[in-house]
């Protein structure tokens, strides 16, 4: 078991590694390389670039540059952005809670919504609520989320004026509660897919755990219908689908660009998103650094998950 | 291949029958555009801009006058020529290495599986962004389906790995390298007709992940150039008027969602009819 654990760990070490390689050789590959923002300028003559090329190292081999990328990484040296010369860790600190807090948010919510959902349409197989979750999944899936999300938009924010159309907070209002009518949209329009494959994974998952024999002894044992549930299926339905919200992070993230975007929230997302407008190279090699990690991570966890939530299982 | 029988089983899904409608119903309208429709997709009309639903243009005009109900119908030419040539693509390379990988074994499989790996802890969002914003922001239809299909080709690999691994060990495969077939023609002619079910079955799923997808970067502003209609193109150039004539956006929204429901129905009632399992 620790010696899985340790192997996997390995693993993605080494996947993170290649991903930053290959990260690194898409920044060499940018159009003008990390001076290009330079070339753009008719007074830097060429001579000029050359000297600047050497003075900032980068005319030696791509082997060392990438270590030394790779060094000033992990030393917090995320470099500078092209745009605003501040510093790139900086620039991400401060858009990274808005968006940790729409994931969380939309996390929790997905939790929420698709547990109860999936165990509902497991238990009551075929009838009418089940037939609806299917199909709505399907709908949730097909729908453009950013569409989805100008719907709610036109729906609650400017038809209903239930809730605000966009940002994080009301001008002068920084009160939790202000906040939490801003989270509502966005967070329904993030956790929509999580939402229709979590409670549709639950429900195969629970049907399967509902047709074991254990199931049946426990109701041939006469306990009670809710202590079966609680007791015995739940907890064995639940993991694959840990598994499943594990490899579902960085989906939450990657959607975060978009949301971000509709609802006008100052997250990372946005962040990114302007990084590619203002060709910010450091900017957005960071942002796929967090989301590659983010990605490697997630799917590192959901395989340890599984492996320690499931005795049945042991990796030798 | 079980094609007969499996029309029968595909038929009792009403909800894909349904979806095949549906689909024949949007394709049909956008290959028939020409004659849906008098105005072009992109004929200006600027007296004309941004009206509401009326018996002259059904669906509304849009900020340059142009009518919207056309540029849904031939928006969807586009959307639906990007999201099948992206898949085709993705299923080409998909295939073609699922099955190296299946069939060879060793080195080649991990080499495979180690590149799908790779592939696959790259968020695709983000590299796809980054690449478009490098080479020129927004593409034409070409580059925009060779993306697609670069990035979409690792599910369709795995599966097909699978099928093949569980294959070879057949006889009639057996049989096919005893009468002297080479790799290539056991691969292609012998071995690949019997995992048909699962390629189509991820193909149909593709085609709505590339229009999906396509959508998407049309949305951020990286997808296909604004001349063009798609139904990506369509909602975003709208999306200032969302207040004022939500009808612009409300409709390419609604038909993508109606196609990707409508194969997404196929799709599972496909898996179900192809499933030789089953029976």
């Amino acid at each position: 078991m620790a010696a899985y654990v340790v192997r996997r760990a390995v693993q993605a070490v080494v996947l993170l590694a290649l991903v930053s390689c290959v990260s690194y050789a898409i920044m060499d590959l940018a159009p003008g390389g990390p001076l290009a923002v330079y070339l753009h300028n008719p007074q830097v003559t060429p001579d000029r670039i050359a000297v600047l090329r050497h003075q900032l190292g980068l005319d030696r081999p791509w082997g060392e540059r990438y270590l030394a990328w790779v060094a000033a990484l992990l030393h917090g040296q995320w470099g500078d952005s092209y745009y605003t010369g501040r510093p790139v860790l900086s620039m991400i600190r401060e858009r990274l809670p808005a968006t940790l807090m729409l994931m969380l948010s939309a996390f929790c919510l997905s939790i929420a919504l698709a547990f109860p959902l999936g165990i509902f349409a497991a238990t009551h197989r075929y009838s009418w609520g089940d037939v609806l979750l299917s199909f709505g999944s399907f709908f949730a899936w097909a729908m453009p989320t950013f569409w989805f999300g100008l719907m709610l938009q036109l729906l609650f924010a400017v038809h209903w004026r239930l809730l605000p159309v966009a940002g994080m907070h009301d001008i002068g209002n920084a009160s939790v509660p202000d906040l939490l009518r801003h989270l509502v949209l966005p967070a329904i329009v993030l956790g929509l897919g999580s939402i229709a494959s979590w409670s549709r994974y639950l429900r195969s998952s629970v049907l399967e755990v509902l047709s074991q024999d254990y199931v049946r002894t426990a109701r041939a044992k006469g306990l009670p219908r809710r202590r079966v549930l609680d007791r015995h299926v739940l907890r064995n339905s639940l993991i694959p689908i840990v598994t499943l919200m594990g490899l579902d992070l960085h989906v939450l993230f990657s959607g975060a660009v978009i949301t971000e975007s509709i609802f006008g929230w100052p997250g990372m997302g946005r962040l990114f998103l302007e990084a590619l407008n203002n060709r910010d190279y450091p900017l957005q090699m960071a942002g796929l650094v967090i989301s590659a990690t983010l990605l490697i991570a997630g799917n590192l966890l959901a395989d340890l998950a599984y492996v320690a939530l499931d005795p049945r299982i042991r990796y030798t | 291949m079980p094609f007969g029988s499996a029309w029968l089983r595909f038929r009792r899904h009403r909800a894909a029958i349904a979806g095949a409608v549906a689909l024949v119903l949007v394709t049909g309208g956008a290959l028939f555009a020409p004659l849906l429709t008098p105005y072009g997709p992109t004929v200006l009309d600027p007296d004309h801009a941004l009206e509401g639903p009326s018996v002259g243009h059904p669906l509304g005009t849009d900020d340059l006058g142009r009518d919207e109900l056309a540029r849904v119908l031939y928006g969807g030419r586009i959307s639906l020529l990007v999201g099948v040539t992206a898949m085709l693509l993705g299923s080409i390379i998909g295939v073609t290495l699922g099955s190296l990988a299946g069939y060879l074994g060793g080195w080649v499989d991990t080499a495979v599986m180690r590149l799908v790996d790779l592939v696959l802890s790259f968020p695709a969002i983000f590299l796809l962004l980054i690449l478009l914003n490098w080479t020129g922001g927004r593409g034409p239809v070409p580059m925009m389906v060779g993306y697609l299909g670069l990035f979409g080709w690792t599910g369709l690999a795995r599966i097909v790995r699978a099928e093949y691994l569980s294959l070879r060990e057949r006889q009639f495969v057996e049989a096919a390298r005893a009468g002297g077939a080479g790799v290539p023609r056991v691969v292609f002619r012998h071995i690949l007709p019997n995992t048909m079910a699962p390629i189509l079955v991820q193909a149909a799923f593709a085609v709505a992940g590339a229009m999906l997808a396509e959508a998407a970067l049309d949305f951020l502003g990286f997808g296909l150039p604004p001349e063009i209609p798609t139904w990506g193109n369509l909602m975003t150039q709208a999306e200032s008027y969302l207040t004022s004539n939500p009808v612009l956006v409300i409709a390419p929204g609604a038909v993508v969602t109606i196609t990707v429901v409508a194969v997404f129905f196929i799709g599972d009632a496909l898996r179900d009819a192809l499933d030789v399992r089953a029976h």
